[in-house]
């Protein structure tokens, strides 16, 4: 992998708009192909980031994605303004979702996201107001075999 | 059908299949990445769901689907799959041609339905992801 210095993105997610959907986290994935990240890891990163850009897009009214990118970590926190999560352990649970008919048609909202998004990081944090909005924060190992290692302990 | 007609295990073979022969198998209409007809898929997945999609582990996957928007690239894309057939007649619109070439995928449209799209390839040795 090539030596990089810390590298700091943001975008702004519009609510409800599915043309702009994956348009940061394809932006993320070039950047890391750029610094000759793992092909495993560039791809858990940008799965995981699509995932948490599409559920801003889907429930929220606005969101920003803050990225930061050093030689350890790629890290990426998203906040919005939204309705909020009221119960984040359910939220949590594969199938559950409150999706609208319309997210639904774009093939989304079967409640996977959020599983799917803790399945592909090595650190995930939630927070959630009712009525205010969500931050999600997710952290990704560079280097692969940082993950294995943590898993097995 | 006579039950006796249907391929048996043994039949069908498994493995790689380059994208000239799936769309040839497929009458399909190439939209875009005429160059990489060489390119060669180790496994199909069929969705119109694309959370779906994007738990898939495997590389070098197909994918077959109904659900025609930009969305379907978009996922694709993050999911590294480079080709993608669009099958049931669905339209591909020149938004998700231009997003699909400027990631170099490799987009073909087929007028049959996901269930015999799936089963000719199946047939014709397409492994199945899972």
């Amino acid at each position: 992998m090539a030596e990089v210095e810390r590298i700091l993105l943001e975008y702004n997610i519009e609510g409800g708009n599915f043309t702009r959907a994956g348009y940061a986290s394809s932006q993320i994935k070039k950047v890391l192909k750029q610094m000759q990240v793992d092909l495993g890891v560039i791809k858990r990163t940008v799965v995981a980031s699509y995932e948490a850009e599409v559920n801003v897009v889907a429930h929220a009214y606005s969101g920003t994605m803050y990225v930061a990118i050093d030689p350890e970590a790629v890290c990426i926190e998203l906040v919005d303004e939204g309705p909020g999560i009221p119960d984040i352990e359910q939220a949590m649970q594969e199938g559950f979702s409150t999706a609208s008919v319309s997210v639904r048609e774009m093939g989304f909202g079967a409640g996977m996201g959020l599983p799917n998004i803790k399945k592909n990081t090595d650190h995930l944090e939630i927070d959630s107001q009712v009525e205010k909005g969500t931050r999600v924060a997710m952290t990704i190992f560079l280097d692969p075999a940082r993950r294995n290692k943590e898993q097995q302990q | 059908m006579d039950a006796a007609r249907l391929p048996g295990p043994k039949a069908i073979k498994t493995g790689v299949m380059q994208i000239k022969e799936i769309a040839g198998i497929l009458d399909a209409r190439v939209l875009c990445g005429e160059d990489k007809m060489d390119y060669a898929v180790d496994a199909a997945f069929a969705s119109d769901l694309m959370s779906d999609v994007l738990t898939l582990k495997d590389d070098h996957v197909l994918l077959i689907t109904g659900l025609a928007n930009t969305q379907t690239i978009r996922t694709a894309e993050m999911s590294d799959i480079h080709c993608v057939v669009f099958a049931r007649n669905k339209k591909v619109s020149e938004e998700m041609l231009e997003l699909a070439r400027e990631n170099d995928m490799i987009v073909l449209e087929c007028r049959y339905s996901v269930f015999k799209t799936c089963g000719l390839l199946f047939t014709a040795g397409l492994s199945p992801v899972f």
